[in-house]
């Protein structure tokens, strides 16, 4: 038992530096280090430097770097350092796993590729107005039609569908069967013909997500991933990747980093907050339940290093379940700091244009960052859910 | 970066839990417990025979050159039977000060009687007004001549009653809660001038009050410098944390056990308890505290014999917040999902909850811990590496 990373790992750490500095646009780093908005372009471009050596998640027969799990949570921990952290979709993280698992040839040949070039962005087409929790109770319909399904219905929650060129959709391909065996995974080119995408508006002011109507959508039957009516246990594959695979561990190491630095300049009672004695030992609260955290996952990384697969480990179970209650409280502690500022409300244009800010600069996401911050234990499985689950799986209830 | 236990490690894993299962069931506690020394002489026998006492020193003495990880493996284990014997206090605390602080003729003389079962010993840090605070040490100790004597009060000394010697820590110069001047000082338990008043912990466990009264100590039984032995005491005192992290998580686990088996078990309104989903939420959240403190009892003990004062003592503190704020949150639901049998001294989840809720009172609680992380600019600047 050791906790120090080995030499082959401390000069990968290296490697990583240098790749950055060497390739990431100065320009894109500045905008990340301010916390401004990435056009579709510019993730692109940042993604194409992130995939240099392959995409890091993936194994090398497809395009992927094939490094360890250590090895790529160094990775994050750089480019989140950098900072570097830009994402193109869900090609990588969601579709691109799904594809190389249970996809044939033509699919793994033609996808791929495009995903570890940034070409294509790719959205999830999940949940729908009816079917949150209860995701298998989905009813947008593909009907067969000669060598098309005809797609209908409706998705939402759909996180970036205004950047995506593809969306992965469950599908019910026979309403008759119990309802998770009458699903079936297919892939939608989002311009085709009878695809809405509309915007929905989050009390955080921001637009992320979207709901996408299908009237009458026709999608060649070579886009349909494995078996038809199979597709709920491709989602499952998916959504266990989706849960146990990230902490957030870096991202939430950043944050605080960013506490420290702003409390260090914002006053209260006359002195620094950083010098309050009940700020820092909230602060220092927070770091503990991080490096637990942290730890936590190392142990899942180099358990699923030797194992080769990050499933297993019961520990695992807990990344997403506590990560998201960490960045929920690092969203609190950022408006302590802001304080009064917070108030003052910029739409999305006023905060990328040229305008001057109202108060620091800094203030003005912060409350929005907040309000977002709540979704983290709603998204891809609320708390509650989780708990469902860890309740039946691993502790036998 | 490795959490694997090595060969060596798993088969000490193996003996120890092996041990404790055939011989330290809950009725058998109990019994062991009546003992006049609240705890079984036959026991430490048995630790002594698989190596247990002699786990953390060096062959030289009879030893077997374990680290923080293998005493964490011994505590773990430890914790899920709730022992009762003076481990923490004679191979730990007072055994720790000897091999960081001790003369080659010390270690020689007492290290082969600690690790064959012959010798228990005790740490008396602890004074009325010390609190957490090792450094504030009133105790006197004065030279007259090739000896010292010393005068004091100390506390809460962890099987002070049945040690066969203790190690005080005794000022010689400087103001109360200054951190130099003080010293170490072998003090045998039959000396003339000092009297002890044992008595029983909340959690089952035995300490002592400790008055000394002009009692008398030979040049050869000063522990290192008489008045530099601090950084050696606050050294033990972390690896004695990383101990106590690794014991609760022991306790945890078992609390974890015995609860689901409850939930597992117990109907009422003609199903088990454990279908209700607001029960099984409150368990979820136990694990969750588990994993956490299994976590960072592992950082812990990795982080125990580092060098740099600062670094350990900040990793050491992060473990015990989370350890002390884990111990209330899994002690609170384990005894509540129970319900009343849970409050009951004949069940056993009751005592669990009693030891991790003293195992946090011991050598700084939560709120202590996250006072000095604080004081020391939190964690983030100490990054895995």
């Amino acid at each position: 038992m050791d906790i120090a990373f080995t030499e082959e790992e401390r000069a990968f750490r290296q490697d990583v530096r240098q790749l950055l500095r060497d390739n990431m646009p100065p320009e894109l780093r500045r905008k990340l280090a301010e916390g401004r908005k990435l056009s579709k372009d510019e993730k692109a471009a940042g993604v194409r430097v992130l995939y240099k050596k392959g995409v890091p998640t993936w194994p090398k027969e497809y395009g992927g770097a094939g490094w360890t799990p250590v090895q790529y949570y160094i990775f994050t921990e750089e480019v989140r350092a950098f900072p570097g952290w830009t994402q193109f979709g869900y090609g990588e993280s969601l579709v691109g796993p799904v594809i190389y698992t249970f996809g044939n040839e033509a699919q793994k040949k033609y996808y791929l590729p495009r995903i570890a070039n940034a070409e294509d962005w790719w959205c999830q087409g999940f949940s729908e107005p009816g079917a949150g929790s209860d995701l298998a109770s989905l009813r947008t319909r593909a009907v067969r039609d000669g060598n098309h399904y005809i797609v209908n219905g409706q998705k939402t929650w759909t996180t970036w569908a205004q950047y995506a060129d593809w969306i992965f959709c469950l599908v019910r391909t026979n309403p008759e069967a119990k309802k998770q065996q009458g699903i079936s995974f297919l892939l939608v080119d989002v311009k085709t013909p009878g695809v809405t995408v509309r915007p929905i508006e989050l009390i955080s002011g921001g637009h992320e997500v979207n709901e996408i109507f299908f009237d009458n959508v026709r999608v060649p039957i070579e886009n349909l991933v494995g078996e038809e009516n199979k597709g709920w246990d491709y989602a499952k594959f998916l959504l266990a990747n989706e849960r146990f695979s990230d902490a957030g561990v870096t991202s939430s190491k950043e944050s605080i980093g960013r506490i420290k630095k702003l409390a260090a300049r914002s006053c209260a009672g006359g002195e620094p907050i950083i010098d309050q004695g009940s700020f820092r030992e909230k602060i220092a609260a927070l770091e503990v339940q991080l490096k637990a955290l942290e730890m936590t996952q190392l142990r899942v990384l180099a358990n699923a290093s030797r194992q080769q697969k990050s499933a297993q480990d019961p520990a695992s179970s807990i990344l997403k379940l506590k990560g998201a209650e960490i960045e929920q409280a690092i969203a609190e502690l950022l408006m302590d700091v802001a304080g009064p500022y917070t108030l003052p409300y910029l739409s999305e244009d006023q905060l990328e244009g040229n305008e001057p800010p109202i108060g620091p600069d800094w203030a003005a996401t912060i409350a929005p960052g907040y309000f977002y911050s709540r979704a983290a234990s709603i998204y891809s499985g609320s708390r509650e859910i989780q708990k469902n689950i860890i309740a039946k799986a691993i502790l036998g209830l | 970066m490795n959490f694997d236990l090595s060969e060596e490690q798993q088969l000490l894993k193996n003996s120890v839990e092996r041990l404790l299962a055939d011989s330290y069931g809950f009725e058998k506690r109990r019994t062991y417990q009546t003992d006049a020394k609240g705890y079984s002489d036959a026991m430490w026998a048995r630790y002594a025979e698989i190596g247990l006492l002699a786990l953390p020193f060096s062959d030289h003495h009879g030893g077997f050159d374990g680290g923080a990880v293998e005493t964490m493996i011994a505590m773990e284990a430890f914790g899920k039977s709730l022992i009762l014997e003076p481990y923490l206090a004679t191979v730990v605390l007072a055994g720790g000060l000897l091999r960081l602080g001790g003369s080659e003729a010390q270690k020689a003389d007492l290290i082969p009687g600690i690790a064959e079962g012959r010798l228990k010993l005790a740490f008396a840090y602890a004074e009325p007004q010390s609190r957490y605070d090792l450094f504030d040490v009133e105790t006197q100790a004065k030279k007259d001549g090739g000896e010292w004597i010393l005068n004091g009060t100390k506390c809460l000394v962890l099987h002070g009653d049945t040690a066969d010697k203790i190690v005080v820590s005794a000022r010689n110069s400087g103001d109360t809660r200054e951190r130099n001047g003080i010293g170490l000082f072998i003090v045998d338990a039959d000396a003339p001038g000092l009297s002890r008043r044992g008595y029983p912990t909340q959690d089952g466990l035995r300490a002592a009050e400790i008055i000394l009264e002009n009692v008398r100590i030979k040049n050869v039984d000063v522990i290192g410098d008489p008045e530099g032995a601090f950084p050696i005491i606050t050294r033990v005192a972390d690896e004695a944390v990383a101990a106590l992290c690794a014991e609760a998580v022991g306790c945890f686990e078992t609390m974890q056990q015995i609860t689901l088996d409850y939930l597992k078990a117990r109907e009422q309104f003609g199903k088990k308890i454990g279908s209700f989903q607001v029960l099984q939420h409150r368990a979820v959240d136990m694990f969750v505290e588990l994993e956490q403190s299994r976590s960072m009892a592992m950082y812990a003990a990795m982080m125990a014999g580092e060098d740099d004062a600062i670094e350990r003592e900040r990793a050491i503190s992060a473990a015990k917040v989370q350890i002390g704020r884990s111990a209330k949150a899994i002690g609170h639901e384990s005894v509540q999902l129970h319900g009343g049998i849970g409050m009951t001294m004949e069940y056993s989840i009751g005592h669990y909850f009693k030891h991790v809720t003293m195992l946090d009172m011991l050598f700084g609680d939560a709120d202590h811990h996250l006072k000095r992380l604080a004081g020391l600019g939190g964690l983030s600047n100490g990054q895995v590496n």
